[in-house]
């Protein structure tokens, strides 16, 4: 039975996209049929994170208004044979995304494929809501400060209140997937503490996902991080909370870099 | 349940109380079903279609009118309706207070048992006659930023937290078995006896008959500590729940 898991935050910049890649290749490089789908019409990038940018002929759109079938716009990673991307367009915004046309395209989707990842847009509007509208579940991307927080607490009511399920009186399970956590800085109070967070969101929580510079780099390689550096704190980050997201029972620790650690050693001695 | 109108003359004072009250909270009457009872206004036939004219061009839709003929309504009229309910609308309920749960005794009925009032104080009072109308509303989920839970009726209980950039509004006093860092609105109808109560308080705003604080004028002492708020006539009171 297929799922549908959109990756959504509300606010911009905690990671939608880098982690919707991540989990995208974390879950396919476990074996599973993945499709990573790009809601984010008008401004995609998650092209440009799977390395996919020259390959793009159609997209999401010509899909949605049966221009073009859907084994035309999928494009199949070259390095994990079993994920895909649909892209989203560039040119056109986020009124081309009928709700018809996106339900009939993830009823398709819901048939070839194990899980179907829809990276959502930020905001609350049009586009965040289609991409949320088909969802089974749901990973809330949130920073560990008090503004990503509350839009996170807003998208969740959506969550509760727009998706189809909810309409039907189901429940949407909801995942807290914390980004950009920095150990020292939260040890030091700069940052809200991850039990801050839980007590705010009241979600279960997925994984942490320590700041890494080795997100930077594989986003600007175009390969998720899974990919690029499977060793790195990031990625083992992703391929935990991948293989909670499928039932398995895996201890949360926050993985860290091994560089920084010497690092730590290198500044201890020199002081 | 619907929002009754009750219109005391003079009408034209009336009317404008009404739209100060609007103008306070802009929408709230959109799209609430709204009973009109006249029984208290001298009108006429023509006087009632004004007045229900009156309030469609300020957006407020009447779904029922109470306190007149039936003939008076013509068609394009709301309904005459007939409310069954008794005269004490005002009553809320009398919510035990937080201190009151950790102290129950699980043994309560063995420790009576030897002493001579053998019956455990557990007998339920005879049900009332009449069901009561709830004049209290559970919401048993966290009340997420950018909500809003109104309930003009009564009480509001909620469980779970209550949001920054969230509200939640009652007609009588508000509880809230969580962390309140969002708003909330007690006695929105004009009950001064309203209260508020919370687990932590970490609200942006409380209110409580219009009369309001922001988080910048409460004691610093209150912060993050279980706490209440009433009025002392024209001032907020809060004092915490030990």
């Amino acid at each position: 039975m297929a799922k549908v898991l959109v990756v959504t935050s509300g606010k911009g910049g905690v990671g939608k996209t880098t982690s919707t890649a991540a989990m995208g290749a974390a879950l396919a490089q476990q074996g599973k049929n993945v499709v990573v789908v790009d809601f984010d019409v008008g401004l995609r990038n998650l092209d440009l994170v799977m390395g996919a940018e020259r390959r793009v002929v159609y997209d999401l759109i010509n899909v949605v208004q049966g221009d073009a079938k859907i084994q035309q716009a999928l494009i199949r990673d070259k390095r994990v044979d079993t994920l895909f991307l649909l892209p989203a367009s560039q040119t056109r915004d986020k009124d081309a995304l009928t709700e018809d046309g996106v339900s009939r395209v993830m009823d398709d989707l819901r048939e070839r494929f194990d899980w179907v990842i829809c990276d959502s847009p930020a905001g609350i509007e049009r586009g965040a809501t289609l991409a949320m509208r088909h969802a089974d579940l749901a990973i809330v991307v949130t920073n560990p400060e008090v503004s990503s927080v509350r839009d996170s607490d807003r998208i969740i009511g959506l969550l509760d209140s727009k998706t189809a399920k909810a309409e039907r009186g189901e429940r949407i399970d909801k995942h807290l997937l914390l980004t950009r956590y920095d150990p020292v800085r939260a040890e030091s109070g700069e940052m809200l503490k991850t039990e801050d967070v839980l007590e705010i969101l009241s979600i279960p929580l997925l994984g942490i996902v320590p700041e890494s510079e080795e997100v930077l780099r594989a986003s600007n390689l175009g390969a998720p991080v899974t990919i690029a550096n499977p060793m790195s704190a990031a990625a083992r980050a992703y391929s935990d909370a991948a293989r909670r997201l499928t039932g398995e029972t895996v201890v949360l620790t926050i993985p860290t870099d091994k560089r920084s650690f010497f690092g730590k050693l290198f500044t201890r001695r020199a002081a | 349940m619907a929002l009754v109108f009750a219109p005391e003359p003079p009408l034209e004072e009336w009317l404008g109380e009404l739209d100060e009250w609007s103008k306070k909270s802009p929408g709230y009457f959109v799209g609430r079903p709204i009973i009109l009872d006249v029984s208290a206004l001298p009108l006429d036939k023509d006087g009632l279609a004004a007045l229900i004219a009156n309030l469609h061009a300020r957006d407020i839709r009447i779904m029922g009118v109470e306190g007149t003929k039936a003939s008076w309504l013509s068609l394009g009229m709301p309904p005459l309706v007939s409310s069954g309910r008794a005269a004490g609308a005002g009553n809320v309920a009398d919510i035990p207070p937080l201190a009151a749960k950790p102290t129950a005794k699980p043994d309560a009925p063995a420790a009576n048992a030897p002493t001579a009032n053998g019956k455990p104080a557990a007998e339920l009072p005879a049900p009332a006659l009449q069901p009561a109308q709830p004049a209290s509303h559970l919401h048993d989920k966290p009340v997420r930023s950018g909500q809003s839970v109104i309930f003009p009726q009564g009480d509001l209980t909620i469980l779970g937290s209550v949001a920054s950039g969230s509200e939640v509004v009652a007609g009588g006093s508000i509880h809230i078995y969580g962390t309140l860092r969002g708003r909330a609105i007690a006695g929105s109808t004009g009950n001064a006896s309203a209260r508020i109560f919370c687990n932590k308080l970490e609200a942006e705003l409380i209110a409580i008959d219009g009369l309001y604080r922001t988080a910048d004028e409460m004691e610093p002492q209150f912060r993050g500590r279980p706490v209440q708020a009433w009025l002392e006539g024209e001032t907020m009171a809060m004092a915490t729940l030990s």
